[in-house]
Formats: structure tokens, sequence, C-alpha cells
């Protein structure tokens, strides 16, 4: 405990963050094992999602948080790693018969996709600032939905067939259309699992971390912190701005191949603007910066639509005044006063112990 | 590619460019003044255009049929009263949920403005139904032809509005004590307080006459796309904002310019190219721009000072 006391600050906190989705994994894994019923049905058709959405969090919380740079595109990079990783999952179904290896081939490839296009999309992206780097992500989310709709993919002994707007692949016998245009990817053959789920939020985590308590990460938050600044000390700011927005990309792939791949189907326009806002808004709510927070919020959030399903039609309304309250009440500057003068208390007291 | 279709088209656009450089408007007036990106306003614009649909399908039986007072009182009726709803509407949300949040950061400004776009799409969504409803447009469907060209009542009356709009605004901002106000709070808002000026009630006086102008905006939009759902707002709504970045975040003729553009590049995209992509295009063309000039057409740069 005084070992836990003496600890730096940030690294308090991240194996906070360690053992709260650690904790939070087992509790889950041993009710679905032991106790009749698991979690509740509800709850189970969740927990791909939640892992997914807890990954995209942490992933666009790299962006925002720490590289200060406000991204309204991010569902395009999980679109990206869904349609691809998903896709290469359906191609290699009979390269690879084991489902979790296929799983994690796929993700590797939907992240590696989602990074390099992530690179691409930043090289324009990152020259600019402010409300108007959110504008062109914004632009960017938009073009890679409209653009994924009209694909059509499919692999044949022959190869893959690819063609554009219209459906052009002809597979021969014994193909796999993986990409249908409008219609989505189809043939996941759901190999997600809750596990895979865990453990790419763990993978996530343990990049984040060594990634923003490292000389690159401080180095993120000095230009984050003061542009200038850090470029006068020779920080190259769209260097290190690129290695955040490349980072949170390549994640963002690899959450997007676990929801795809957990889902029977699915099509662009699951990841639309919407989809980006409502990933911001686990972001803010859990805290700029803040890792832990991400994970609590978008487990929270994920799981209240289904919470407040005994609202019936009231549910997203409902949801909608939750959170205009939780952003007024958490700026309101009595309710800050009151917990920074509790904060103050708790530390005088501790202060007084030693 | 004869003339005629080209001419066809550019009318088109420029009949979609108006308005969406109405609803540009309102999003470039907030964020001159407010510095905050009001999401909720693509859904003023649906409020508006729900508002102006049953006061005319509340009206039109009072009327004898295919008489002109049948054809003009309930537009005009719907028109200002869902100008006085939306007004209403602005003032409140921002009175609500934006005025406490004065001090607070702007990304938790935006996930207020956020929560306000999901709280009005689920109110309608609740009021009335999912199931879209058919406006009718508040000018017959005729049309005027002018030589071989053929242009229909909706799309004159568009630009027209458009224009006057902005003939109007132009004045206000520049001539009226309160639009000289609003041009200060925009500039430095301590020092606009300091000259005596109430930032708060121009704050409140912004999102009115934004308010006021999604409100046309979407009868207008009903008008020439006339299936009207909960989220009609959303889509013309995050393309206006676009065209108010794309003229220059801010300024009032830059939204004006960016609408304009962007409702022709749309319409040319989605006959030339493909209708399916003409909204990559569009935002294709904003990304372009925005690398040549980082700050938009008509939007001014500010120089970092150290």
């Amino acid at each position: 405990m005084i070992r836990l006391a003496n600890m730096n600050k940030t690294t308090r906190s991240s194996l906070f963050t360690y053992a709260l989705v650690i904790v939070a994994f087992v509790i889950i894994q041993l009710l679905r094992t032991f106790k009749d019923g698991g979690v509740g049905s509800v709850l189970e058709g969740q927990l791909i999602p939640i892992c997914a959405y807890i990954t995209m969090a942490l992933a666009l919380n790299l962006v925002v948080g720490v590289s200060g740079e406000l991204s309204l595109g991010h569902a395009g990079f999980m679109s990206i790693g869904a349609f691809l990783g998903c896709s290469a999952a359906g191609a290699l179904v009979h390269v690879i018969p084991s489902a979790p290896l296929r799983l994690a081939v796929a993700m590797v490839v939907g992240a590696i996709l989602a990074g390099f296009f992530g690179f691409l999309i930043g090289i324009p992206v990152l020259r600019l600032n402010g409300d108007y780097l959110a504008i062109v992500t914004l632009a960017f989310g938009e073009i890679i939905k409209s653009l994924l709709t009209n694909v059509y993919l499919g692999v044949d002994e022959s190869g893959f067939h690819f063609s554009f707007l219209t459906d052009k692949t002809n597979l021969g016998t014994g193909g796999i259309q993986l990409i249908k245009g409008p219609m989505g990817v189809m043939n996941t053959l759901r190999i997600s699992s809750f596990i895979a789920g865990f453990i790419l939020v763990m993978i996530a985590l343990i990049v984040i971390f060594n990634l923003v308590n490292s000389r690159t990460g401080r180095a993120i938050m000095a230009t984050r912190d003061n542009r200038i600044a850090a470029e006068s000390i020779g920080i190259s700011v769209t260097k290190y701005k690129m290695i955040a927005f490349v980072t949170s990309a390549a994640l963002a792939g690899a959450a997007g191949t676990l929801y795809g791949c957990s889902q029977v189907t699915f099509t662009a326009t699951k990841f639309d603007f919407n989809t980006s806002i409502l990933i911001l808004v686990f972001v803010v709510l859990g805290g700029l910066g803040n890792m832990w927070g991400s994970v609590i919020a978008a487990a929270a959030l994920t799981i209240l639509p289904e919470a407040l399903r005994q609202f019936a039609d009231y549910r997203m309304l409902v949801y909608a005044i939750v959170l205009i309250l939780v952003m007024l009440a958490t700026n309101n500057p009595t309710i800050q006063g009151f917990f920074a003068r509790l904060r103050t208390s708790a530390e005088e007291k501790k202060g007084g112990a030693q | 590619m004869d003339f005629l279709t080209l001419m066809d088209y550019l009318i088109r656009g420029l009949s979609l460019g108006s308005i969406y450089a109405i609803i540009a408007l309102g999003y470039t007036m907030v964020y001159g003044i407010a510095k905050m990106l009001n999401f909720a306003h693509g859904d003023v614009i649906m409020v508006g255009a729900y508002a102006c649909f049953f006061t005319m399908s509340g009206m039109s039986p009072m009327f004898e049929a295919g008489s002109v007072s049948a054809m003009v009182v309930p537009a005009l009726a719907g028109v200002v009263l869902s100008m006085v709803v939306c007004t209403v509407l602005g003032v409140v949300i921002e009175g609500l949920a934006y005025k406490p949040l004065r001090q607070a950061p702007s990304l938790a400004v935006l996930i207020t403005a956020i929560g306000v776009s999901y709280f009005l799409q689920n109110a309608a969504l609740l009021l009335w139904s999912s199931s879209p409803k058919y406006f009718t447009p508040i000018v017959g469907s005729g049309q005027l032809r002018v030589g071989p060209l053929s242009i229909s009542y909706v799309t004159l009356v568009a630009i027209v509005a458009c224009v006057i709009i902005m003939v109007c605004l132009t004045m206000f901002t520049g001539k009226t004590k309160m639009g000289k106000a609003m041009r200060a709070v925009s500039e430095d808002k301590g020092a606009a307080q300091l000259m005596g000026i109430n930032v708060n009630r121009t704050i409140s006086m912004t999102f009115a006459i934004g308010s006021a102008l999604a409100a046309i905006a979407g009868v207008l939009l009903c008008s020439a796309y006339p299936t009207l759902t909960p989220t009609t707002g959303s889509m013309p709504g995050i393309k206006a904002f676009t065209a108010a970045v794309f003229g220059g975040i801010g300024s009032i003729p830059g939204a004006l310019l960016g609408g304009l553009l962007l409702g022709i590049i749309e319409i040319f995209a989605s006959a030339y190219i493909s209708t399916q992509l003409s909204t990559a295009v569009v935002f294709g063309v904003l990304i372009v721009v925005l690398l040549v000039k980082p700050a938009g057409l008509l939007g001014k740069t500010v120089r970092e000072k150290v």
C-alpha cells in the first residue's frame, strides 16, 4: 500500500485502468460460466459491441484528449476495419480453419489498413487545426462511407474480384461474395468473441499507456499544449500528431473488425456521422485524456439505451436529457467547487496522517 | 452536354445552394458570435418544417379550394408561424442548454448541442412518428417559362428568398445598433461588455435570427424535397455546416458563397458523375479547398502571435 501511494501518478492511473478492465472481465466471465442465464440476454448481446466501443473511445481519446485534435470522422476508420477486416476473414475461411486465429489475422489486417488510411488522410488533415481539422475529418468520414457503400468485392479460385458502383464481380462456382455494395458485408460467420474483445481492449490500453508515458507521448502532449513552443524546441509537430493519429486509426480499425465480425451482416451506414459523435460523447463524458473514464463511459453509455428499454419509446429522449444534464452538471461552477473542496480536504487529511 | 441542360442544372444547383446558404447563415452567425458549433441547428429546420406543415394542413380546409386565398393564406401563415415557433425554440434552447456553459470548454458545449439535437429528433419522433409526411409546397407546382428554359416556382422562391435574406442581414449587421453589437461581440466579448453591450442578450438575439432563418430554410427545403421525417434536417444541416466552413466560418458573404457553390457542385456531381457519389464529391471538393485556403474561401486568416 505504501508503495502504491508513493507510485508515480500516471503509473497508478494506468494500473488502476488495467485492474478495472481485468476485474470487470473476470466477474462477467464468472457470471457467464456459473450463473444460470449468465449476465442476462440483453447484456450478453452487448458484450462484444461494448468491447469495440471501449477500444474506439480509447483510440479517439488518444487523438482528442492526448493530441488535442477534434476528430469527427473516427467511425470512418472503424468502417474500414470492419469492411476490410471482415472481408479478409471471409476470404481466409478455407485457409485458416481456426476461428480465433482467423479473427486475429482479420483484426491485424483491419488495423494495418485503417492505419494506412489514417496515414493518407493525416497528411492533408494535420496541416489544418481547430474546427477546420474537425470538419475535414467529418468530410473524410462521409467520403469513406459513400465509397464503401458502392464497393463490390468477391473471391473465388481465380482470386479477388473487385468492382465499383455496379456489381460486376461475376464469381465462379464456390466463390464468396464479401462486400455487396449497399447491402454491406455478409458471411462474417460471427467469429468474434467476448474474450477476443477483452484482449483487444487490453492491447489498446497497453499501446496507449506505453505511448503516452514515453518520450513520444510527452512530445505529443507538448504539441497539444503549445504548438509554437513545441516547435521552437525542435519537436516536429506534424510527425508527432501523425503518430497519434495513425495509432488511433489502427486501433479503431481493429475495433471495427471486432464489431463487424460479431454481426451477421452490416452496412456502411452503420458507421456514419452519428457513430463518430457517439464515440466522441464517450470520450468527453469520460474526461479528455482520461483512459479509465473512457472505458467506463463507453460501457455505461452502450448499456444505458438497453437498460432504458422499460421506457420503450422514450428511451432515446431520456438518453438525450441525461446527456444534456450530465454536461450541465459537470460544468456547473457550484458543483465543480464542491468537488474541488472535497479533494483538498481529502488531501489535507492524507497530509496529516503521514 | 448542351447548353440548355447545363443551364437547367445550374438553376437547380443555385436553388439547392440558396437553401444551404440560408441554413449556413444560421451556423456561421452563431459560430461567429458564440464561438460554438450548434449541431442542433439542423433539427431546428425540421421543427420549422413540421410547424409549417401542420399550420398549412390545418388551415387549408378553411378556404375554398382553388381560390386565391386558399393558395396564399395558409402558406403565408405557415411560414410566419414556423418562424415564430423556431425563434422561440432557438432562444429557449440557448437559455436552457448553452447559457450555463458560457465559460465551459468548447467540447462540452459541442456535446450539449449534440444532446439537444438528439432530444429534438426523438421528441419529434414521439410527437409526429417516423412515418414520413408529404409536404405541400408553399407555392404552386407550376413553372415559369423563360425562353426555352422552364423554372419551377419553388426554385425561384428559394433563390429570391436567399437574395432578400442576404440583403436584409447585411443591412442589419452593418447599419443597426444591434448589428453593431453583434460584430463587436464576435470581435472581442470582453471588450464589448466593457463598452456597455449586453453580451447575453446579443447572443440570444443571434440565436433568434439564426433559428428564424432555419424555419425559412426548413419550409423551402421541404417544398423542394417534400418528404418530411424527424431526421429530415440532419443531412442538410451537416452539408450547410460544411458550406459555412467552405466559405469561411464566421463570415456572412462566405456562407452565401459556400452554400451556393456546394449546391451547384452537388447537382453537377449527381448529374455528371454519379448520384451515389455526389456527397463524396462535395466533401472531396471541400477538402481540396481547405488545403489551398485553410480558413475557407472568404475567411480571415488569423496570424498566431507568440
